[in-house]
């Protein structure tokens, strides 16, 4: 018997459905490109909204967090300024309420080893790329992307070219009411290529505008991908991020997520190694207060052997904030010799923040090294007591400790000066607790 | 009137009496040394002096230059002039040396209402103490204690002690864990810092240390109060007769 175990729609799945509805013969793109729309929405609908009861969505119920629907950004009408990252020069790429702002971003072309499209028109001028297939592509949240995608860029590096100057994807919300914005970028590095690629997301506090992102990454082989994410949303902001990316023989990869803003934020990341040789890591720093709720959920597929992977999160909960990290490594039956570890640590500053932590590993193959830990805790009182004792007030030796300890994820990135600038930001945050 | 002055005393540490109405008075520049069997409150009395959480005083009081500390932060006894040295000093993972010293020497002087010190100066003051010590560059640049061997964390308690010249220097059991070779580099270390307006408080529970730094005066501990005090000749009875003499007279 078939059991019909949707319960009814939501006022933010309703909206959904009739926002989709009224938008589907205005969104841009052709042919193949609606019927893909088409079908994610078909699917998300049948779905509906990730809740608890489903294992990947556990503690985000986007259910209970999303209320409403907030409807679909105009686009920009007035020229705005794009948030940097201090100190780091960049080619700024602006992806404003969802769309690709030329205006905005001070890309310089000429460069003939990378090239920038328009979402859209890369779609309609390169057919045989298959725009959503990658790991990720069965995640209803990415479907939701798909459904109301309204653009975004396509970053080409062609074969064996390094770029030194790092990209930058500034993500910007700049309504002054509440909407949601829907940016999909691709970002493919061809072989022996390498690329440092930021990702950044701004808005204005007090406005509860919603973003659901999504990147797809394409590694070629011996290819070498840095990507930093930097989530420096509104306080009101729901922010849900789907990174897929597919990882290509002896390529490196390297993925940051560094999340302070927004109310609700779920990162999201699915990595497959699909050949040999690969060296991974995907590492995070997070520092949240007040009733903040951030999520990085991670999978890592290792379908194929010989390749290696670091998972390392550390977190910073203060006040009655929510810090959660689900990270699951898959190594598939032939992928033998994988070496995969993942650690994650979060660090309480008060009785009320939550922290949870739960990191899988379901492993097919018998010639393997894997392993995982999680701790929580708060500022170990002994170390606090050592440095109180030698001068150094409360406040300031706890601020020491904690910029000891997010510096200790944050020095995962090989870009001295994103490194520089994400220590510089957690001090900023450290002193807004003082 | 004394620069230490700790007054009947009475301590507990999770509702277990470890401090049974303990006096003691150090003078201004004197080196005193707390001998005394495992167990007799040597420790307790430096964390006490130091400002340690969970150390409930339950009676008298400790005056430092004539004022009383015990309602003062571990920081704010720090600024006083107040310094311990740790038995087991703790590894701070990401916190380099030097940054931890700057820091450290730098709230001090802010809390004096003092000047920063300059980046000059505060090169020289700690290159010229390190090299003393037997402190590496290296060792300088690495996070506190983190890697280091027992001596080199003995080591680096004496070099913050250089660095933030304290007026009253608690060393709790700094011999121990040290061959002879250490022992006298530590010991060392300390005697440079021997100053008429420096007073030191010396707790071992042995008597070797005490031929390197030797006191002006021994305090024997026992069960949480001093039972015998006595000039350096004190520890060497010590030595010959063992602790048991004291250990019968319960509290």
């Amino acid at each position: 018997m078939k059991t019909d175990t949707r319960a009814m729609k939501t006022p933010a799945e309703q909206a959904l459905s009739a926002a989709f509805a009224a938008a589907r013969s205005g969104l841009p793109g052709k042919g193949p490109l609606v019927a893909l729309r088409e079908d994610a929405f078909r699917r998300f609908d049948a779905a509906g909204l990730p809740h608890r009861r489903i294992e990947e969505w556990k503690y985000t119920d986007l259910r209970a967090l999303m209320r409403e629907a907030r409807p679909l950004a105009e686009p920009a009408k007035a020229k705005g300024v794009v948030p940097g990252l201090s100190g780091v020069e960049a080619s700024r790429i602006a992806i404003v309420n969802g769309r690709y702002e030329p205006d905005w971003s001070d890309f310089k072309a000429g460069d003939p080893g990378i090239t920038l499209t328009e979402l859209f028109a890369f779609a309609a001028e390169r057919t045989s790329y298959r725009l959503g297939d990658v790991p990720g592509k069965d995640d209803t949240a990415f479907w939701l992307n798909t459904a109301f995608m309204t653009g975004g860029i396509v970053v080409r590096v062609k074969k064996g070219v390094s770029i030194e100057k790092p990209v930058h994807l500034a993500h910007v919300f700049a309504s002054t009411t509440a909407a949601a914005m829907y940016p999909r970028c691709v970002v493919i590095v061809e072989a022996g290529a390498s690329l440092t690629l930021i990702e950044s997301f701004d808005g204005p506090d007090g406005i509860d505008y919603q973003v659901n992102s999504a990147i797809e990454l394409v590694i070629g082989e011996g290819a070498s991908v840095d990507h930093i994410k930097i989530g420096r949303d509104g306080d009101a902001a729901l922010r849900v991020s789907t990174l897929g990316a597919t990882v290509d023989a002896k390529a490196k990869y390297r993925d940051f997520a560094f999340t302070t803003g927004g109310a609700v934020v779920r990162n999201q990341t699915f990595v497959r190694f699909v050949h040999e040789g690969t060296e991974a890591s995907v590492s995070g720093a997070t520092l949240i207060r007040n009733r903040q709720h951030v999520d990085n959920t991670l999978l890592i597929e290792h379908a194929a052997g010989g390749c290696t992977s670091r998972e390392r999160f550390r977190s910073v909960l203060d006040d009655e904030s929510h810090g959660i990290f689900q990270g699951k490594i898959v190594v598939e039956p032939h992928a033998q010799k994988t070496d995969a570890k993942m650690a994650s640590h979060a660090l309480l500053l008060s009785d009320e923040a939550e922290a949870d932590n739960k990191p899988e590993l379901e492993i097919f193959a018998d010639d393997v090294q894997c392993g995982h830990g999680a701790t929580a805790g708060a500022l170990d009182s002994a170390l606090k007591f050592y440095l109180m004792s030698r001068g150094i007030p409360d406040k300031q030796a706890e601020a020491l400790l904690i910029q000891a300890f997010i510096g200790a994820a944050i020095e995962e990135i090989a870009h001295e000066g994103v490194r520089e600038a994400l220590m510089q930001e957690s001090v900023e945050w450290l002193d807004a607790r003082a | 009137m004394a620069f230490l002055e700790v007054k009947n005393l009475h301590v507990e540490v999770e509702d277990k009496k470890i401090l049974n109405g303990l006096t003691l008075s150090v003078e201004k520049g004197q080196v005193a040394a707390i001998m005394g069997p495992n167990g007799s409150g040597k420790s307790t009395l430096a964390y006490v002096l130091a400002g340690k959480d969970n150390y409930r005083v339950t009676e008298g009081d400790v005056l430092l230059d004539g004022e009383s500390i015990l309602g003062m932060a571990p920081d704010e006894r720090s600024a006083k002039g107040m310094f311990l040295a740790f038995q087991y000093p703790v590894e701070v993972p990401g916190v380099a040396t030097m940054t931890f010293l700057r820091t450290a020497l730098n709230a001090q002087r802010k809390t004096r209402g003092q000047d920063e010190l300059s980046t000059p100066e505060f090169m020289k003051l700690v290159r010229d103490t390190a090299g003393h010590l037997g402190i590496s560059q290296d060792m300088l640049r690495r996070a506190v204690n983190v890697g280091f061997s027992g001596g080199e964390k003995k080591r680096n308690e004496i070099l913050q002690m250089a660095v933030l010249q304290p007026r009253l220097a608690v060393l709790d059991e700094t011999d121990s864990g040290l061959d002879i070779d250490a022992l006298k580099i530590v010991a060392d270390g300390v005697n440079r810092l021997r100053s008429p307006d420096r007073s030191m408080v010396v707790i071992t529970h042995y008597q070797r240390l005490l031929n390197y730094i030797v006191p002006d005066v021994v305090h024997v501990l026992a069960n949480g109060r001093v039972a015998k005090s006595g000039g350096k000749e004190l520890a060497l009875e010590l030595e010959a007769n063992g602790y048991a003499q004291f250990q019968g007279e319960a509290a």
